[in-house]
């Protein structure tokens, strides 16, 4: 495909799963969330054929990806002097004019015109088997990036971010071709989270389908991230709606926006370390939420939320991220049970003192 | 002293002393009832959801025959093929059991083979076995109804002479007392006959449930099997409709206030024409409906809503108020079939394979095949007959007050079946030897002596369990009767730390969080001091406590099973329950601020 043709930018309610290989995992799975009505702050996607358009000027012969392509797992040193020199190039590149002005524009149609509404610019890559290959953790986000300028920066890093030390290695390891790695860049409305957290549609401690497992802290979702707080803890049943387990947890600390730009660290106020960070009732709107996405890819989800307070119309629930729970669906299942010739053989095989068979 | 390997994590039965005052207890209950040195090396638990109060000496028969027939129906009957009956022994007047298993895997196969014959005939004939089933309890029912105490008048009726029976009437004093006895086993022969198989089958949807959602709870489970039209409500459910017909006819007034049920009887007595009715009405309900019993039938004074008016005439007014907010009383059967039918078919859409799902149809289906049985006998049984028969044994403490041997009718229930079949003999004797009784010399002060007893037994603080700790909880029955699992005894050995003073855990029974002030009752008898908006605090909650379920926040109990209607009530009027909490009628005092967590099986004790 000629990439040129392709579309540089392209807003979330025209995406949907199907279009990972141009906007990545988690721009794809944003747009699909946006489509299927779900709560998600509006946004939009660098795509890859942007990337790789940026990726043919810096290194126009193709010579420092084919250096980064024949590197070694184990040798680290060889590796991180290959990745560094492809990287150092992206992140100093000058954006491609007509790339830089459809981000422009888009920015302002995001933000109304306000010239320092913040976003969050995070990274969004490809490869050929993204939903198993996980790159969570290895890959860049940056929050309450304000202004034309810094989101220039942020984009840059993310695309950078494909050939830091880590991903290059974890790639190699796994021995997956680069050709087919590229990088999308979402940039997204940021939403001043009260409270965030994320969920999982099944147990993560018995992989048990009929429970919600909730986790929430203060503040913007990176904290709980980053391991900083230990989060609240809820276990929600999904059919009857039982609150099944509410384990509040001393949160010391919170991630906040600078106002200038970027988060910071602050201390929680004393009254509130203590206090759940969510209500039932929002708890209860998470699980709906929770069981319609779930409902809407049709397998157990693992999702970021967030929750803030708005002028005008309360606390809202938004949804950041949705991606298939991946440790149980991996594990081999054996039926619990299966159909016998009457249904009182299940009454002997459980009385009956002896395994009948399976 | 054991040799128990194990830490005592509770106390032997050979340490544990008579309670204080107490001495002689021994005396009032039969000689297999007593704890033996050997007992030391098995692991008994207090039967406190049956039995949550000492013992009176004739009540130990609903220990004594439930255990024989249940006993047999396991041992001897069906053989199950792991599972053997129930030794009971009584202690400061409280019945511990424990439960015999069968561990040779010569024996289990064997009894497996019989086991499969007998129990599938069962499983594959059910509905017509529980159709002639109902039969012969309701004809039991009439018989115990039907049986004719003798008056001993100065002389023997004409008709003996004139019809040449060759019996005089002292004859049946025995045989009517005898009769009632039998009866009163028959009744729990025919309770067990189907009982263990009915709990089988939900033992084994129950385990399916727990391997295939590890972290479902038991009342979910128990929500996808239990049934909505059940005997157990239809008490409640006509005391609705004689709100509704008071409303309609217009005599409602005749139950404002707070007068006594005999002062409302009255007034609507007064009401002419629509008054006649709504008696009439009031009648036809009460037989069979009001013989539900305010406890669970295992005591005498667990009087029926016949013998004693007040528990449900204290709903009606309640209801008749709330009928003109406009508010609908019926039960939403149809909204809980629909709410059920959801739950199950969420729940099976979850399952990972369709041959999971198979097998999940096949194991609801027979525990929707098997429930009717298991939700109804118990009004049947416990209610019903339970009600009747204590009627009737009243009948014979009369005629022991007539002829002088007893000061009061209740003071027949001091002495044990046996020591009754005594005190009619001897009145058998005197009336035909024509000298005046001597009961009254020996029994008198022995019952007067039992009072006392029991009184001081009352403030014993009994053990939950006796004995060396078992390894493993697996007897299905232990599991689903008492709701005895592993981590339960955990719980019960554990010394309490500060924190824990506050809180006592349970099962969650209905969900929801509420706060309010607790109200203790240590017997069902004193369920006229509950106030509007308490938090109801005992021993367990019988179903038939219904109508008061619409006047208090929360209920929380010491002991409560998986199969526990009161949970269904619970859930049913909304309101939020732990049961099983195993202290709560002993650490809870009536006035304490308390925080029910219905969801979470936890009550606090907030001052």
């Amino acid at each position: 495909m000629n990439a040129s043709a392709a579309p540089l930018v392209r807003w979330f309610e025209h995406l949907a799963l199907g279009d990972r290989p141009s906007v990545g995992g988690k721009g794809a799975s944003l747009g699909e969330l946006t489509q299927a009505g779900i709560p998600t702050p509006r946004g939009f996607v660098v795509t890859t054929a942007a990337f790789l358009t940026m990726l043919d000027e810096v290194d126009a012969t193709g010579a420092l990806r084919a250096a980064v392509a024949q590197q070694h797992p184990d040798d680290l040193e060889e590796l991180a002097s290959a990745s560094a020199a492809l990287r150092t190039r992206i992140e100093a590149a000058t954006l491609p004019a007509a790339l830089a002005a459809q981000i422009a524009a888009a920015y302002t149609e995001l933000s109304g015109g306000d010239t320092t509404l913040p976003v969050a610019v995070r990274s969004s890559a490809t490869s050929e088997d993204s939903a198993e290959a996980s790159f969570a953790g290895l890959q860049d986000t940056h929050l309450w990036v304000r202004g034309g300028d810094a989101i220039d920066a942020a984009l840059r890093a993310c695309w950078g971010s494909l050939y830091s030390v880590e991903s290059v290695s974890y790639r190699r390891r796994l021995g997956l071709a680069e050709d087919n790695v590229a990088m999308a860049v979402v940039i997204q409305k940021m939403v001043r989270s009260r409270a965030s957290g994320v969920m999982f549609t099944r147990s993560p401690t018995t992989g048990d389908r009929s429970v919600i497992a909730i986790e929430g802290s203060w503040g913007l979702g990176s904290c709980i991230v980053s391991g900083e707080v230990t989060p609240d803890r809820f276990t929600v049943n999904k059919v009857t709606g039982e609150i099944r387990e509410r384990t509040l947890s001393e949160k010391l600390l919170r991630h906040v926006p600078e106002e200038s730009g970027g988060i910071r660290s602050e201390a929680v106020p004393a009254d509130q370390q203590k206090v759940a960070c969510i209500s039932d009732v929002e708890l209860r709107t998470l699980v709906d939420v929770a069981r319609n996405i779930e409902r809407h890819y049709g397998s157990p989800q693992d999702i970021e939320w967030a929750i803030a307070d708005e002028e005008g119309s309360g606390a809202r629930v938004y949804l950041l991220q949705s991606r298939p729970e991946t440790v149980w669906a991996q594990r081999a299942q054996t039926p619990v049970a299966t159909p016998r010739a009457s249904a009182f053989d299940h009454v002997l095989a459980v009385l009956g003192g002896r395994k009948a068979g399976p | 002293m054991s040799s128990s390997s194990s830490k005592a994590a509770f106390p032997l039965p050979s340490q544990v002393e008579s309670a204080p005052g107490a001495d002689g207890w021994q005396d009032m209950y039969p000689f297999f009832t007593r704890f033996r040195p050997e007992d030391d090396q098995r692991f008994w638990f207090y039967n406190s959801m049956h039995f949550p109060e000492p013992m009176p000496a004739f009540d130990v028969i609903t220990a004594e025959v439930p255990y024989q027939a249940m006993g047999a129906f396991t041992t001897r009957v069906f053989a199950l093929p792991t599972a053997l009956g129930v030794d009971h022994r009584i202690i400061n007047g409280r019945v511990y059991i424990t439960a015999n298993a069968v561990t040779d895997p010569k024996q289990i196969e064997k009894r497996l083979a019989i086991f499969q014959k007998r129990a599938g005939h069962y499983f594959a004939n059910w509905n017509a076995l529980y159709a002639q089933w109902e039969k012969r309890i309701l004809a039991l029912i009439a018989e115990v109804d039907a049986i004719q105490v003798p008056t001993l008048g100065e002389f023997e009726d004409a008709a003996t002479v004139e019809q040449a029976r060759g019996i005089a009437a002292n004859h049946y004093v025995r045989e009517a007392y005898h009769r009632t006895i039998e009866s009163y086993s028959k009744m729990w022969q025919h309770h067990f006959e189907f009982l263990m198989l009915g709990y089988g089958a939900y033992l084994v949807f129950f385990q399916f449930c727990k391997k295939a959602f590890p972290e479902i709870s038991d009342q979910t489970v128990a929500r996808m099997v239990a049934g909505i039209e059940v005997l157990m409500f239809r008490p409640d459910d006509e005391l609705r409709a004689l709100a509704r017909l008071a409303v309609e006819l217009k005599v409602d007034d005749a139950f404002a206030g707070s007068g006594s049920p005999q002062s409302m009887l009255d007034a609507v007595a007064k009401k002419g024409e629509p008054g006649k009715r709504w008696l009439a009405a009031l009648d036809k309900a009460r037989d069979p409906w009001f013989n539900t019993c305010t406890g669970d039938g295992f005591y005498h004074h667990h009087r029926s809503w016949n013998d004693d008016l007040s528990v449900p005439f204290a709903a009606l007014p309640r209801y008749i108020t709330l009928l003109k907010q406009g508010q609908k009383l019926e039960r939403p059967t149809e909204q809980l079939r629909i709410e059920r039918a959801r739950i199950i078919a969420e729940y099976r859409a979850l399952l990972s394979a369709d041959e999971e799902r198979a097998a999940f149809d096949q194991m609801l289906g027979l525990c929707h095949l098997v429930f009717p049985y298991v939700e109804n006998h118990k009004f049947y049984c416990e209610h019903w007959f339970t009600m009747r028969f204590y009627r009737k044994l009243r009948e014979f403490g009369a005629l022991l007050v007539e002829k002088g041997v007893l000061a009061d009718v209740e003071d027949m229930f001091h002495l044990h079946h046996t020591e009754v079949d005594q005190a009619l003999i001897e009145v058998m004797l005197s009336w035909a030897a024509g000298s005046p009784s001597v009961g009254a010399d020996h029994w008198r002060p022995l019952i007067e002596k039992r009072k006392k007893i029991l009184e001081q037994l009352k403030d014993w603080s009994a053990p939950p369990a006796l004995g060396p700790m078992p390894e493993t909880i697996e007897d299905p029955a232990v599991q689903m009767l008492w709701g005895i699992t592993a981590d339960t005894l955990k719980a019960w050995s554990k010394p309490p730390t500060p924190e824990d003073a506050r809180v006592l855990r349970g099962f969650a029974a209905s969900s929801g969080v509420v706060e309010g002030v607790a109200r203790v009752l240590k017997t069902v008898n004193e369920i006229g001091q509950i106030r509007e908006g308490e938090i109801l605090v005992c021993p367990v909650t019988a179903p038939s406590w219904a109508p008061v379920f619409n006047k208090i926040k929360a209920a929380v109990s010491d002991i409560g099973g998986t199969m526990s209607h009161a949970a269904i009530v619970a859930r049913e009027y909304g309101m939020p329950a732990v049961v099983g909490t195993g202290q709560a009628t002993k650490r809870i005092r009536t006035g304490q601020r308390l925080r029910v967590d219905g969801d979470r099986g936890i009550v606090t004790i907030l001052d």
